[in-house]
C-alpha cells in the first residue's frame, strides 16, 4: 500500500534521514520506534507532504507523493495526526471534526461520519460545544483521531500518540487504534514507547539516527536482545 | 442634541476606520504579516470610483456600481499584491516581509502620483439623497446613515462567514496552525488568497465612504486613514475580528467627541493617549489573548 524507497532528508547542512526503506501492507499496523531526534517525525512528514525529502520515492497506491501538495495527499486517502496533536485549540470540538472532513461534500455522509466518531468517543460527543482547547490531554488526542478518521483515510500515520498521556489514558489510546485498525485501517505508528508500540503492532522498523537498524515481526522485535536492551530497559 | 450628532459623526467615521481595520486584522491573522500598503488600497479604491463613475453614467448605469467595481478591482489588487510580494517571502524573516510591505504602499502611491497627478482631484457626489430628518433641527446626512448601516450589514456578515461557513471555518484553522490545516486537506494558499480578496475589498467599501463624505482624492490619503484604521486593529487586539469592529468603533467616537468638546487640535493626541493606556494596561489589545510562547 505505501513503499518508501532510499527515502533521504535534510534541514539544511543535517542529514537527518539517511536512504531509509519501509513499507506498509493493507490492513496492518506498521511502528517505526527509535529515540528522540532519531527521524520518525521526519519520515512522517515527508510522507505526509509537509516536508520535502532530498531524494528517493514515497509510493502511495503506485502514485508518487514526493511532489503532491499535502492537501493532495490528504485527498489519496492519507490521514496524518501530527506529533502534539495540534487540534484547533480556539475552534469546538464539532468544528475540529468538521475541519477533518474539509475535503468531503456530502453532508449527509459527512453527518453519519460524525455520528459514528461519537459513538467511538462519547466524551467528545458530551463536549461537542467547548472549545478544543479546554480538553485534557487524553481527550485531545482522541479528538486528534477522530479528526483525522473524518477524511475517512485509507491509511492513518500517528505520531507519537502516547505523548505527555499518563499511562492508563496511553492504554485507552493504543486500544483505540487497535479498534480503528480492525474495521479495515491500516496504521503507521510512530512512537517512544517501544513497548506498547509493538506490541499492538504486526511488524516494526527500528529507527537510529537517521537509519533503520532493525525490522521484523513485532513479536521478534520484542524478543530481540539489541532492543530489549535499548528500548524496553531490559 | 449636539451629543448626540457629535455621536453619530463618530461611529461614521468609526465604521469607516472599522472596515478597514477588519482588513488589517484579517491579514495578520492568517499571515502574520502588517500589511502596510491596505491603507493605500483605500487610495486604489478611492481612483478606482472617480474614474468609473462618469464611464457608469454615460453608459445609463447606475454610479452606485462603482462600488462593486472598486470591490472587485482591489480584491484581484489584493490577491495579487499577496501573490506577487508577500508569498514568494513566506518562510522569510518577519522584517523583510514588512520592509516589502512599506514597498509596494510606496509603489502604489507613486503610481497614482504618475497617473492622475499629485494634486487632490474632487470626488462626485453620487450620493446626492436627501437627509434623514429626525425631529426639528435634527437630520443625518444620507451619506452618514448609509455608511453606518452598509458597515453594520457587512460586519454582521463577515462575522457569520468567519463562524458558521465551511471557508470562514477553515480560515480560522489555517490562523491557528497552518501546518494542521494542511494535513485536513485545507489549501492554505487559496485560503489567504481569499482573506486578502476579502480584506481589501472592505477597504474599498471603506473608500467609496470615505469618499462620498470628505470629496477629495489623493495619492497619499491611504497614509492617514491606514494608520489610524491600523492603531483601531490594535487597540482591539490585532488579530481578532471583534476587536477591529469595536477598536475602529471607539476611535471615530473619542476623535469626534474630543474634536467638539475639547479642541480639534488634540484629537489625536487623546486618542493615542487611550491607546497606550489600553496598551500598558492589556498589551495585546481589547480583545487580545495572551499569546502562549510555544517551546
Amino acid at each position: 500500500m505505501l513503499k518508501v524507497i532510499n527515502l533521504n532528508v535534510s534541514y539544511g547542512a543535517i542529514h537527518a534521514v539517511h536512504g531509509v526503506n519501509l513499507e506498509v501492507h493493507q490492513g496492518e499496523i506498521v511502528s517505526l520506534i527509535g529515540a528522540n531526534g532519531a527521524g520518525k517525525t521526519t519520515i512522517l512528514h515527508s510522507i505526509s507532504g509537509l516536508k520535502r525529502p532530498s531524494s528517493g520515492q514515497i509510493v502511495f497506491e503506485g502514485q508518487d507523493l514526493v511532489k503532491t501538495e499535502p492537501h493532495k495527499i490528504l485527498q489519496m486517502g492519507l490521514a496524518h495526526v501530527p506529533e502534539g496533536r495540534r487540534i484547533f485549540a480556539e475552534m469546538t470540538v464539532e468544528e475540529n471534526l468538521e475541519m477533518g472532513a474539509f475535503t468531503r461534500s456530502n453532508p449527509q455522509e459527512i453527518r453519519e461520519d460524525m455520528e459514528k466518531i461519537y459513538h467511538r468517543f462519547p466524551r467528545l460527543k458530551e463536549r461537542r460545544g467547548q472549545m478544543a482547547g479546554t480538553l485534557s490531554g487524553g481527550e485531545q488526542q482522541m479528538l486528534a483521531i477522530g479528526r483525522a478518521l473524518m477524511s475517512k483515510p485509507k491509511l492513518l500515520l500517528l505520531d507519537e500518540p502516547s505523548m505527555g498521556l499518563s499511562p492508563i489514558l496511553v492504554r485507552e489510546i493504543f486500544d483505540i487504534i487497535v479498534q480503528v485498525n480492525k474495521t479495515g485501517m491500516t496504521v503507521l505508528l510512530v512512537e517512544q514507547n517501544a513497548r506498547m508500540a509493538l506490541s499492538i503492532a504486526h511488524r516494526g522498523y527500528v529507527l537510529e539516527t537517521g537509519d533503520i537498524v532493525l525490522s521484523g515481526d513485532a513479536k521478534s522485535l520484542l524478543e530481540d536482545d539489541r532492543v530489549k536492551k535499548a528500548y524496553l530497559g531490559q | 442634541m449636539d451629543l448626540i450628532k457629535q455621536l453619530i459623526n463618530g461611529i461614521q467615521v468609526g465604521s469607516i476606520y472599522a472596515l478597514v481595520a477588519l482588513g488589517y486584522t484579517m491579514v495578520y491573522g492568517i499571515v502574520k504579516l502588517i500589511n502596510f500598503a491596505h491603507g493605500d488600497f483605500i487610495m486604489v479604491g478611492g481612483y478606482v470610483a472617480l474614474t468609473v463613475i462618469p464611464v457608469l453614467v454615460s453608459a445609463g448605469l447606475s454610479p452606485w456600481l462603482c462600488i462593486i467595481v472598486a470591490i472587485l478591482f482591489c480584491a484581484l489588487l489584493g490577491m495579487a499584491t499577496e501573490r506577487v510580494a508577500y508569498k514568494p517571502l513566506r518562510g522569510a524573516p518577519k522584517i523583510s516581509v514588512l520592509i516589502t510591505a512599506i514597498g509596494v504602499s510606496l509603489f502604489l502611491q507613486n503610481l497614482f502620483m504618475l497617473i492622475f497627478s499629485p494634486n487632490p482631484k474632487p470626488f462626485p457626489n453620487f450620493l446626492d439623497y436627501p437627509p434623514l430628518a429626525l425631529g426639528e433641527n435634527f437630520q443625518i446626512s444620507f451619506v452618514t446613515l448609509l455608511t453606518i448601516l452598509l458597515s453594520l450589514i457587512i460586519m454582521v456578515g463577515l462575522q457569520f462567514f468567519i463562524q458558521k461557513t465551511k471557508m470562514g471555518k477553515s480560515m480560522r484553522a489555517v490562523s491557528e496552525d497552518p501546518g494542521a490545516a494542511q494535513l485536513m486537506g485545507i489549501n492554505v494558499n487559496r485560503t489567504i488568497s481569499v482573506t486578502f480578496a476579502i480584506g481589501s475589498g472592505l477597504a474599498a467599501v471603506a473608500s467609496v465612504l470615505y469618499c462620498s463624505a470628505y470629496p477629495l482624492v489623493e495619492p497619499t490619503m491611504g497614509s492617514v486613514l491606514g494608520l489610524r484604521a491600523f492603531i483601531a486593529a490594535v487597540f482591539g487586539g490585532i488579530g481578532m475580528i471583534p476587536g477591529a469592529m469595536v477598536g475602529g468603533l471607539l476611535m471615530g467616537v473619542v476623535e469626534s467627541l474630543t474634536k467638539a468638546y475639547i479642541s480639534s487640535q488634540m484629537s489625536d493626541a487623546v486618542v493615542y493617549g487611550i491607546l497606550i493606556l489600553v496598551l500598558l494596561v492589556k498589551p495585546t489589545g481589547l480583545f487580545g489573548k495572551n499569546v502562549r510562547e510555544k517551546v
